[in-house]
């Protein structure tokens, strides 16, 4: 008679025991640490002094925090309301098999995203100098009366940021919108154009609800890491928060006092703050491509 | 197939704007290469290579490498990028093999914590990065890791997103009779993990290598905090920090920059199709 063996106890655990050791340790262990250190003043990782609530609270009347969550929430929502239709429009364009060449232009487009932020911030420092950078050169060799002297890294800083952020994402945004716009179905589309639909009606009732589902969860994608923006204007600012704070960030500040003044306490709590906004976000997102689905 | 001269003109409308926007794309690549290559009294007289009377109308002859060169003599970024290729490649190649290991077991073993592992990983996708930074910091500190490799290395050894993709690649992929019949041969648990699951899902190991090489390679924030001496530095933090030093040396920024980005491109056009479809199966399946 053959013996049945079953799975060996042992054998899921062993194949779990890498990832529950380093997440109790690296993840849920400082995640813990992060409201112990939230209601604490430190200097370095050696001195604390518990401060209660003192730090949310200061927080809330710090002028810095609220132009770092200004200048971070602009940044947000002028990167998805742009990005995000470039995206789109770049897939729905590639997106016909008559076009030649499309596996080159989505080489070409996806490009950029590879390259880290720190050597985008490297690139574009350069790009947007006054009168010798590319942009303003071109620009003002395109329109005579643009100022060469413009200042993209000092009042114009946020549509600068918004632009570099744009160069780099749009193109990954977009393979994700081509991925989706693979479930369209090609049946509907015919249908809805034998019943006499034009192109934005079509848009509007056949192609938006397929790709609603992966539309909203990379319309949370792009959020999630607008909010967490921190290497780009770093660089761009040469490791400073900018002119009037003008490139300040969220994760810019917590960097600023958790590592540069040593107060790991008070940094914790900005990313408290963080976490709860983006936890908020989320949940909005879910509601929403919920009742889309019903 | 003839096409009505309207679609005609329509696709050729399409590929202008494409071919357009291909050129934006692409342009800051080519300003950075460019910088790269010519001394620094022509980084102001000439947008992108040197003018001059050459083929095309470039100056050829005013190129130079002497900024490549520099960098490898005199401020040794050879060691960066040692630093660098050594840090993506251990991280992606530890973070790949745990992280299917963990959807292995998440999907084709039943244990008793298996659906509370499974919140666990869903859960711990959401919380942000920046916030485990401080505690994170002060524990490798505890640890005696900061300023080491093992303290850069080891929170990233199993991402839950790593995880999470398995575990979707293989509850699909892996059929569960394969492994059972395995099991009546003889086989053993380990040696079926690597000898059988492994190379079925295959694309997978392939493009989550590349997305965490990159990652590794193109992070900043931990290195940035967790490093300080400075042999110790990957390219991301060495070529900012070049920046405070040779801040109007463009020549030499962009040609440090041009050695960090190159690698990557590279690396992408030889594996770009298994990796763009890892990358997007996750979202898309749902």
């Amino acid at each position: 008679m053959k013996r049945f063996r079953t799975t060996p106890i042992w054998a899921p655990w062993f194949f779990m025991g890498p990832f529950l050791f380093v997440f109790l340790t690296f993840t849920t262990y400082p995640l813990f640490q992060s409201i112990v250190l939230a209601v604490q003043q430190t200097f370095g990782p050696e001195y604390s002094a518990f401060v209660g609530l003192e730090n949310f609270r200061f927080l809330l009347s710090d002028p810095r925090f609220w132009k770092a969550l200004k200048n971070t929430a602009f940044f947000a929502s002028g990167s998805i309301c742009i990005q995000l239709p470039i995206a789109l429009a770049l897939a729905m364009l590639l997106n016909r098999p008559s076009l030649k060449g499309r596996a080159l232009f989505r080489l070409v487009f996806f490009a950029p995203s590879l390259i880290g932020m720190v050597f985008v911030g490297m690139i574009f420092r350069l790009i947007f100098e006054k009168r010798t950078g590319l942009l303003n050169v071109v620009l003002h060799s395109i329109f005579p009366a643009f100022d060469l002297e413009f200042p993209w890294l000092d009042t114009y800083l946020m549509p600068a940021l918004i632009l570099a952020a744009l160069w780099m994402h749009a193109g990954f945004y977009m393979v994700f919108f081509l991925a989706a716009l693979q479930n369209v179905s090609k049946d509907q589309l015919e249908a809805a154009s034998i019943d006499g639909a034009g192109p934005w009606q079509r848009f509007r009732h056949v192609i938006l609800p397929a790709i609603a589902p992966v539309a909203s969860f990379i319309c949370l994608l792009s959020i999630i890491g607008s909010f967490q923006l921190f290497e780009l204007p770093y660089v761009l600012l040469d490791n400073t928060g900018g002119p009037q704070d003008r490139g300040l960030t969220i994760v810019m500040y917590l960097y600023e006092t958790g590592f540069e003044i040593g107060d790991l306490g008070y940094a914790s709590a900005i990313g408290w703050v963080l976490a709860l906004i983006l936890v908020g976000l989320a949940t909005i997102q879910r509601t929403f491509s919920r009742k889309e689905e019903q | 197939m003839s096409q009505r001269p309207s679609a005609r003109i329509w696709l050729t409308l399409i590929y202008i704007f494409l071919i357009i926007f291909s050129v934006i794309t692409l342009i800051p690549f080519f300003w950075m290469f460019s910088a790269s290559l010519k001394e620094n009294t022509d980084f102001f007289s000439s947008l992108f290579l040197p003018t001059g009377d050459g083929f095309l109308g470039i100056a050829w002859d005013r190129l130079t490498l002497k900024h490549f060169y520099n960098l490898f003599t005199e401020i040794g970024i050879g060691q960066a990028v040692l630093n660098s290729i050594f840090l993506a490649s251990s991280t992606s190649v530890l973070a790949t093999i745990c992280s299917a290991m963990g959807g292995y077991a998440l999907s084709k073993y039943q244990f008793g914590a298996r659906t509370f592992i499974t919140t666990m990983v869903l859960s711990a996708l959401i919380i942000p990065g920046p916030l485990l930074l401080a505690p994170g910091y002060q524990l490798l500190y505890n640890l005696g890791l900061l300023n080491s490799y093992a303290g850069l290395i080891l929170p990233h050894l199993a991402p839950a997103f790593g995880v999470f993709l398995f575990r979707q690649a293989m509850l699909n992929a892996v059929p569960g009779e394969l492994l059972e019949s395995a099991r009546i041969d003889g086989a053993g648990e380990i040696r079926i993990f690597f000898t059988m699951v492994i190379p079925i899902v295959r694309p997978m190991i392939g493009a989550y290598l590349i997305i965490t090489f990159l990652a590794s390679w193109n992070n900043f924030i931990t290195p940035q905090i967790v490093l300080q001496s400075p042999e110790k530095l990957p390219l991301a933090v060495a070529i900012n920090n070049l920046k405070g030093v040779y801040a109007e040396d463009y020549g030499m920024l962009m040609a440090g920059t041009v050695i960090s980005v190159a690698p990557m491109l590279i690396l992408f056009l030889l594996m770009q199709k298994e990796f763009i479809s890892g990358l997007t199966s996750g979202a898309v399946k749902g």
